[in-house]
């Protein structure tokens, strides 16, 4: 009790007791509820994921069964597994394999990519760093084009398409993305662009570099969170855009996996492929996620960056 | 190397409604370091943006050396450029951010590389050429914006602010730096400063602007020693000066001397001598200043006639102490970011003002003492009192 009294009358105030049993017991306690807390909430959270991926597991595990048992009841785990979806889903279009698909399905969403980052970066650029007549009501009318929905402007486009003979090419999925047609992505990069501070091109300009040189060595590498982004929902919007694809490209030569995917089921009542079906589903999705992963560290930057979510 | 010359140099916002600079007239000679300063929004980045050509010009001219160059590009102006924010690119590595000029002029390579590594060699940077400015210090990123502007053996250097985003020790560094360099390179330099140590210590000459207006040019110690107005005077020096309004007597035999408050100080004839203009003001207030630094304690001065204060507030700077006095007087403040309008006599509390002084580290002196004071009278400062002009002839 008599420690040291440095203080002659204060040493009673400074020495106070404590039940350390009755802490280790409220520790031990707390810890406890603390496990179930977090125990409980997990076993909720991997319910709720059950059910969400519960089609998807179902697809991926039907595709390894055969065609007869798919729908014979909701069970996951397959009595048969049979990889036989797979070679049926590749071969199943006669002299073309669905690989001929994935390959139109990539220069599209490739020349898509592209096209974008071009022209929507150069886009960009002039209305984040140029001075130009009436700079605000261009940028507002580019704006606006976001919220005009696209199935009013389907109709015109596909005449004026049909009109100039580019119906059943790739010229109408490509060429509209190398004339910065994508207002959002204009507008990501305008926003991006903007927060680059304006003394990087006053010393480039100093330094004796055109307009063209610092959008080109300065702004651009600058840009690339903001790139990546654009890159990425381009590919993916792209290569999972079915409407468009499906109006203009209607012979097999240019057909891409999306539209391909359909012609597993038969609508009239005829022969459906589900197997097939699954199995080819199930190859779709690796090269989008494949693009997504190898970019998210970029991807996540640049939306970072931007504030959008 | 070359001189700069501004005409007349003005530039007006939203229609003439903002007058960023106002009429400047300058002559920057040819190898000289002309630190342009005042207080923030005074329009000194605005006139070295309108030399550097990043600014259009509303009136007036620039010239550099026999050049009349306000329609020329900022990149043929043969100048180069120091910006607050070093403006470094991050993408490139120190290198290729002190060689980006060169390479877009198609300097042959081996050139580059040898003017990339004297000018690393002469700012210490040998070691960090392949880092990218974001793993670099505040220090060496500094460096690294005046390598990029000496690799371009420009005509002039222009400043803006460089040493603002560093820390006091490495600005004290850094601002040696900078002027040994300037002086070792001998190229005109025109450095825009907030900070008024920088100002005094590293230009040939200082420009003081307020609200767009030169307000006097000069060498630091003449700013010092004879402030062209209120302004200047307030503006230049750290504990700032002292003014008061006082009336200027004049004896019968001609001896001039001041009421300050309830005291009268004699002054020698010697500053009538030096200020005929004062003669005008006999009878009238003017504003008088005294510098801290010119403020003695009475017993170390032998017991001349003597001003009297109470000590509020004690600054121990190891070197000197500041002492906050509240002496018998009227105070006049000058709001540096105010016009010269903005002068007004402020009374303190029963008819106090605050006078402060720099005094010995070894004064013994503690709060509330009543510490008696001497003015060095010669080194009084005087103002007139409507215009705010320092009064000479």
């Amino acid at each position: 009790m008599a420690i040291v009294s440095l203080d002659g009358g204060r040493s009673d105030m400074a020495i106070r007791k404590y039940d350390r049993e009755a802490v280790r017991r409220s520790r031990e306690r707390r810890s406890r509820q603390r496990t179930l807390r977090h125990f409980s909430l997990h076993l909720l959270l991997i319910l709720l994921l059950i059910v969400m991926l519960y089609p998807v597991i179902w697809m991926a595990l039907s595709s390894l069964r055969p065609e007869d048992e798919i729908f014979g009841g909701l069970g996951l785990i397959p009595k048969t597994w049979t990889l036989q979806n797979y070679i049926t889903g590749w071969f199943l279009f006669g002299d073309r394999t669905f690989g001929d698909f994935f390959i139109n399905s990539f220069i599209i969403a490739g020349l898509a990519v592209v096209g974008n980052l071009v022209a929507c970066s150069m886009a960009a650029y002039a209305f984040a760093r140029l001075n130009f007549r009436l700079k605000w009501f261009w940028f507002a009318l580019m704006l606006g084009s976001i919220m005009l929905p696209i199935h009013a402007q389907l109709i015109p486009q596909y005449i004026f398409f049909l009109r100039i003979g580019w119906v059943d090419t790739f010229l109408p999925l490509v060429l509209p993305k190398f004339l910065a047609t994508d207002a959002f992505f204009v507008f990501l990069m305008v926003q991006f662009m903007r927060s680059l501070p304006p003394e990087l091109e006053q010393a480039a300009m100093i330094d004796g570099a055109s307009y063209w040189q610092r959008y080109w060595r300065i702004i651009l590498p600058l840009s690339m969170p903001a790139l990546v982004t654009t890159a990425v929902f381009t590919f993916i919007n792209t290569y999972n855009d079915f409407f468009s694809q499906l109006i203009y490209l209607t012979n097999t030569d240019q057909m891409t996996v999306p539209v391909a995917l359909r012609l597993f089921l038969d609508p009239s009542g005829g022969t459906s492929s589900f197997g097939g079906l699954f199995a080819m589903v199930l190859v779709s999705i690796g090269p989008v996620l494949g693009f997504f992963l190898a970019s998210q560290r970029l991807l996540v930057r640049g939306i970072a960056t931007q504030g959008f979510k | 190397m070359a001189s700069v010359t501004l005409d007349n140099l003005t530039k007006n916002y939203g229609g003439g409604a903002i007058n960023a600079v106002q009429n400047l007239d300058l002559e920057i000679a040819d190898g000289e370091f002309l630190v342009l300063v005042g207080p923030s929004g005074c329009g000194k980045s605005t006139a070295l943006r309108m030399i550097a050509g990043l600014e259009e010009i509303t009136d007036g001219a620039v010239w550099i050396g026999d050049e009349f160059v306000n329609d020329v590009h900022p990149k043929d102006r043969d100048i180069a450029m120091v910006f607050q924010n070093y403006a470094l690119y991050p993408h490139m590595t120190v290198y290729n951010n002190i060689a980006f000029a060169l390479q877009l002029a198609r300097v042959p390579k081996d050139e580059i590389d040898r003017r990339v590594r004297e000018a690393a060699g002469i700012l210490e940077l040998d070691d960090y050429l392949k880092r990218r400015p974001g793993q670099l210090s505040g220090g060496q990123r500094q460096r690294v914006a005046m390598g990029r502007a000496i690799v371009r053996q420009p005509s002039v250097f222009l400043m803006d602010e460089p040493l603002s985003n560093l820390d006091a020790k490495l600005r004290v560094q850094m601002r040696a730096e900078i002027a040994a360099l300037q002086h070792r390179l001998g190229v005109t330099t025109v450095y825009v400063t907030h900070d008024q140590v920088e100002a005094m210590t590293m230009g040939d000459r200082v420009a003081l602007l307020k609200d767009g207006v030169l307000q006097q040019v000069d060498t630091p110690s003449r700013i010092y020693d004879v402030p062209a107005n209120l302004f200047v005077a307030a503006f230049i020096g750290s504990p700032t000066m002292n003014l008061y309004q006082v009336d200027f007597l004049s004896g019968s035999g001609g001896e001039p001397s001041i009421r300050l408050g309830g005291s009268t100080l004699d002054l020698p004839k010697a500053v009538l001598a030096h200020r005929p203009g004062l003669a005008r003001y006999v009878g009238k207030p003017i504003v008088a200043g005294i510098r801290p630094e010119d403020i003695r304690r009475a017993e170390d001065t032998g017991g001349a006639a003597s001003i009297v204060g109470k000590a509020e507030l004690l600054e121990a700077l190891g070197s000197d102490m500041i002492a906050h006095l509240s002496i018998d007087a009227r105070a006049v403040q000058v709001s540096s970011s105010d016009s010269l309008e903005g002068i007004s006599a402020t009374e303190v509390e029963g008819g106090s003002a605050r006078c402060v002084a720099r005094l010995s580290a070894r004064s013994r002196i503690r709060l509330g003492d009543i510490v008696s004071v001497v003015f060095d009278r010669e080194r009084f400062h005087f103002f007139d009192p409507e215009t705010g002009e320092a009064i000479w002839n």
